[in-house]
């Protein structure tokens, strides 16, 4: 048996003292790491427990922002009114992720750092750059269907599986982090990394750094939503989607904010398309001009090459419902 | 009582966690814990096998690999039904498919077992085997029979004239990817052995074949096994026959003088259990103008294991579905480097159907008739192959009712023509048809002084609702309230059934009840006055030995109809609604028919829009291989979703009139998916499952 050892811990500071010991690692919800030490894929030797930490809250923050505890259940800030009215693409979100029960136990820490759900990272038998570094990669050449069309390398072409980072991507959410060398925030952005020659090392928190919690920016001017494609009606895994936010003026986009999931190794911000977007007027043809920017870089794999397609199109819808909203509003 | 929607008797206990499943019995004390280890290659052989780091490994009591395992018999593929054949496991190095069992760890708790097994260190010689289905259907051969012993080829008429000849044409080709059952209940088996005595706590469908294949497998005699299955969560073919659980249970069982439970997990059970077969399906259809059918062909090819050998029935349908003077159909198998191939639910007509049934709708577009109007034209008054009269065939009426109560004249008659906001709107229909199997079954009653009649056989309860309705059926024949009737089944001491499958048990262990119930109670009244126990056995013959199943085609029918959205965007696929009209003979109880039947639609739903296991053809592993990544329908999934039964009475079938219907409404479901999707989008996708990636190039862009 793989014996690993068990602490709840009192305080972040403590916590962040007892995780710097080898093999050790936090746990939450413990929907993903569980699962993943069943399968031996994840082998901690000590478990520190943060889900009991005081940091489930949702404050106000005096620039118009708010900050969500790193410990607050995904269920509970999908259901935060605040975040309902003055975020709603991040409620919309949570709501499109896992299921009922799974969200009632999922942490927005945890959530950040889920893993890939690449099949062959979940098969030991496979070749995996990610779990296992220098191995290779057995999706290159294999089912890819649910596989990256931008910012992949040979060495992975894995996606990051997280519904609820694609709209905090739009909202320019910044991640708070506790090291042993104190606070620091990072914007969502810089937060996470693309495989390069290191698919296993996958964000740029340091060793023993707990995620305390994410700070939301006051919100973006304009209409806010998020939409995800599925092969079911719920309970599966984006294959493509889309959190975005325009405002416009007399039929003219303003500013306008893209992210995408199920397309790369992280949420893909696509600044050509907002660049693309802004000051243009709100039509069809410009929402796909906007979405050919955003996937002009994009390759398939083969069995993931409708991806392309079809994150042009949902960019495209998405834009056309929220300036359909923005016109019906005046 | 017969008929009525009795709640489940066994409902209590299983909602309450009382009714104990094979890994969850206590009775023999504390049970050590078996782990298998799989094969990592899908074809070679195993050159060096190490198993002294998981011999060290904590609580580990016993490494059972191909060099300390016994030796079992080999299956004798002389008998004709897979299930009872010897199983041997762990018989020698080579492997013949992925995830093959090379060891089976046995320690104190479940983890350590499994950690254990981790740690059996194998090397292999792999050999480069044969996965890919599509790079291999040139090499197809002809079995000799199919399942179920029924003929490999048919033929009327001349087929190749009457099609070539025919106005109309449909020829199309059609594929369906690997499905598995998938049962709640995962496989696994509790070996307890007393002397010479191996008890097996089973989860298994038909527990007289377990108990030949225990039997055979490891030498000893067949009155020595005594299988125990009270309560299954789920089988749906897959536990038709016992797999690697029971038969390593046993075996570690014997050598550790203990208990020995072994469950296979998620993963395994996609490399353990034999899927459905992967086919190629090509249908022909020819028609006059008017829409008569004057040739039908399918031609099936689908993979097999090289050793055993399995055949799905799948065109075997077509022979008693529609009139046509002209007819061919065939099965074809090709091997492939993959676990055999077992039943599923609905073997034959689910994948069958989806092909035939997508092809008659392709010849009513064709032809611009009303595809239900298109099947009625085409009603054959014999049976089409056989020449002998029907029983009770209701499939027009099924139609006419279905057509009605859906609102199928309210139907776009044009594909891509009705939308409603995002949502492409279109409809589909098709026909369900059915063979209904009679088996053998033992029954035995016995009333005591307390008055209860306790009813024994060595049937089983899937889930179904086998404890339910045997209670209605011995209520009704004695005259006695339910509550004092008793049903025990599930123990292979008990008088022998055919068991759980092919939709046969309900009818053959009723039949038998009633009868037992009927030679009961001319005891009772011959004994007239003098209280005691007394008891009396009935029995019901196979069909092979009944004159009725010679003179008539005995079938069930229905038909689906379905609603479909297709998001024009996006192309994802969403069922809004959708209805089945099934005849059945007599329905013993209304409530777990129509259960039994909305499961099998929703099975439709998922073979037409979710399901697939996916091969990696370099390795012959399932890729996507838990129930996160293998899709079948959510609550989301299926929003409106009605079974209507016809009142019936097939006096042609049984004395109770009643047919098994568990399979049949899966029959034909997918296609009325599939149909409903061409006509809201007028794409046609015939490659199974309908994903979203297939339908996408066909939707035009968006302009607003
Ligand atoms: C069947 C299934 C379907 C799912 N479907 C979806 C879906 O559709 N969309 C979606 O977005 N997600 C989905 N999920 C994933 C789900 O959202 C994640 O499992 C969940 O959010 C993880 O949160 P947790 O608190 O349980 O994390 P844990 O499992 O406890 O932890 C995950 C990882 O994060 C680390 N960690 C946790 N908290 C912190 C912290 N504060 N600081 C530093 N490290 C930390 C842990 O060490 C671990 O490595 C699904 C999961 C399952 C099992
Ligand atoms: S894509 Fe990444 S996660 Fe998947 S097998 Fe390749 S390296 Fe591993």
């Amino acid at each position: 048996m793989r014996p690993f050892t068990y602490e709840r811990a009192t305080d972040p500071r403590a916590a962040v003292a007892a995780v710097s010991r080898t093999g050790a690692k936090f746990i939450s919800g413990g929907t993903n790491l569980l699962d993943l030490m069943k399968l031996d894929i994840e082998q901690p030797s000590h478990l520190v427990d943060i889900s009991r930490l005081p940091l489930k809250n949702i404050e106000e923050l005096p620039e118009g922002g708010i900050r969500i505890g790193a410990q607050a259940a995904n269920s509970d800030v999908a259901a935060d009114r605040r975040v309902r009215t003055r975020y709603p693409v991040l409620s919309e979100a949570l709501v499109a992720g896992a299921s009922g029960q799974l969200r009632n136990m999922a942490s927005i820490g945890g959530n950040l750092l889920q893993r890939t759900r690449c099949p062959y990272f979940y098969d030991t038998a496979a070749a995996c750059n990610k779990r296992v570094p220098g191995s290779g990669c057995a999706a290159l050449d294999g089912f890819n269907r649910v596989h990256a069309i931008l910012g992949a390398s040979d060495a992975c072409i894995a996606v990051h599986p997280s519904d609820m980072a694609v709209a905090m991507t739009a909202l320019e959410a910044e991640i708070e982090l506790l090291g042993d060398q104190g606070a620091r925030r990072v914007a969502i952005d810089d937060f996470y990394r693309l495989p390069g020659d290191t698919p296993h090392i996958e964000t740029v928190l340091q060793p023993g750094e707990m995620i305390t919690g994410v700070i939301l920016p006051a919100p973006p001017p304009g209409r806010q939503g998020y939409r995800k494609v599925r092969d079911r009606a719920s309970y599966a895994f984006a294959l493509v989607s889309v959190a975005a936010v325009v405002a416009a003026e007399r039929g003219t986009i303003t500013a306008a904010r893209v992210a995408f999931g199920g397309v790369a190794h992280k949420p893909w911000r696509s600044v050509e398309a907002e660049r693309i977007l802004t000051g243009q007027p709100a039509t069809m043809a410009n929402f796909r001009a906007a979405a050919e920017a955003a996937m002009a870089q994009a390759v398939g794999r083969g069995h993931n090459d409708f991806k392309i397609e079809l994150a042009k199109r949902t960019l495209c819808r998405s834009l056309a419902q929220l300036a359909g909203e923005l016109r019906r509003q005046l | 009582m017969i008929g009525q929607a009795l709640n489940r008797v066994d409902g209590p206990l299983k909602v309450g966690g009382r009714a104990a499943y094979a890994y969850e019995h206590w009775e023999a004390g504390q049970p050590l814990y078996g782990f298998i280890a799989g094969a990592t290659i899908g074809k070679g052989r195993i050159t060096k096998i190490d198993i002294a780091r998981a011999e060290r490994s904590p609580g580990v009591r016993l490494v059972l690999t191909h060099r300390n395992a016994p030796e079992q018999n080999a299956p004798d593929f002389s008998i004709t039904s897979q299930y009872s054949r010897a199983f041997p496991v762990l018989n020698g190095p080579e492997i013949h498919y992925y995830g093959e069992p090379v060891a089976l760890v046995v320690a104190e708790t479940f983890e350590q077992a499994r950690a254990a097994a981790r740690l059996v260190d194998v090397e292999y010689a792999a050999e480069a085997g044969h996965y890919d289905f599509a790079a291999r259907q040139n090499n197809a051969y002809a079995p000799k029979k199919v399942n179920a012993g029924l003929p490999t080829d048919s033929a009327v008429g001349d087929f190749d004239a009457g099609f070539a000849g025919a106005a109309v044409k449909v020829d199309q080709r059609y594929s369906t990817p690997y499905y598995f059952s998938q049962a709640m209940e995962p496989h696994a088996a509790m070996a307890v052995w007393n002397g010479d005595d191996l008890t097996i706590y089973v989860t298994d469908q038909i527990l007289a074949e377990g108990r030949t294949c225990v039997a055979s497998t490891l030498r000893i005699d067949l009155q020595r096994v005594h299988l125990i299955s009270p309560y299954i969560g789920g089988g749906f073919g897959s536990k038709l026959g016992l797999h690697h659980e029971a038969i390593l249970a046993a075996l570690a069982a014997r050598e550790v003088k203990q208990p020995v439970k072994v469950a296979m997990t998620r993963q395994q059970i996609f490399h353990l259990v034999g899927p459905r077969p992967t086919t190629s399906q090509r249908v022909r259809l020819g028609a006059g103008k008017d829409g008569r059918l004057v040739a039908i062909g399918h031609d099936v090819t689908m993979y097999t294991n090289p050793e055993w050998e399995y055949a799905e029935q799948t065109a075997a349908t077509t022979r008693s579905l529609y009139a046509a003077p002209n007819r061919l159909t065939r099965h074809r198998l090709t091997p492939l480097d993959r676990q055999r191939g077992e039943d599923v639910r609905a073997p034959g007509e689910a994948p069958g159907l989806l092909a035939v049934e997508s092809a008659m709708d392709e010849l009513a577009y064709a032809l611009g008739i009303d595809p239900v109007e298109l099947r009625i034209r085409n009603e054959p008054a014999r049976d089409p192959e056989r020449d002998v009269p029907f029983s009770d065939r209701r499939l027009v009426e099924c139609l006419r009712e279905g057509a009605r109560r859906f609102g199928w004249e309210e139907r776009p008659v044009s594909p891509a023509s009705r939308r409603d906001g995002r949502w492409l709107v279109g409809y589909g229909m098709a026909a369900a048809i059915r063979m209904h199997f009679q088996g053998t079954a033992k029954v035995r009653v016995r009333i005591g002084r307390d008055g209860i009649a306790v009813v024994q056989s060595d049937m089983t309860d899937l889930g179904t609702g086998t404890y339910t309705i045997l209670t209605q059926v011995a209520a009704d024949a004695l005259g006695l309230p339910i509550e004092r009737v008793r049903i025990e089944i599930g123990k292979s001491d008990f008088p022998e059934s055919s068991g759980s499958g092919g939709s046969w048990g309900a009818a053959n262990s009723s039949i038998a009840l009633h009868r037992a119930c009927k030679a009961l109670r001319e005891k009772i009244e011959h004994s007239a006055g003098e209280p005691g126990d007394l008891e009396a056995e009935g029995e019901v013959a196979g069909m092979w030995k009944e004159p009725a199943y010679q003179a008539y085609s005995i079938h069930t029918y229905g038909a689906h109809f379905a609603e479909v959205g297709v998001d024009a965007d996006t192309a994802e696929i969403r069922l809004r609604r959708m209805l089945g009209v099934f005849a059945v003979g007599r329905a013993l109880n209304a409530k777990t028919t129509r259960s039994q039947l909305i499961g099998g639609m929703t099975w439709g739903v998922s073979a037409a829009l979710h399901e697939e296991a996916v091969v990696d053809t370099r390795t012959g592993a399932f890729v996507n291989r838990d129930l996160a990544e293998y899709l079948v329908p959510v609550n989301a999934d299926i929003p409106d979703l009605d079974a209507i039964v016809l009142d019936g009475f097939d006096d042609k079938a049984n004395v109770l009139g009643a047919k098994g219907l568990g399979e049949l409404g899966i029959c034909g479901a997918g296609a009325a998916v599939a149909n409903a999707v061409f006509n809201a989008t007028g794409v046609r996708v015939r490659d199974f499952p309908i994903t979203l990636d297939k339908v996408l190039p066909g939707l035009p862009l968006a302009e607003a």
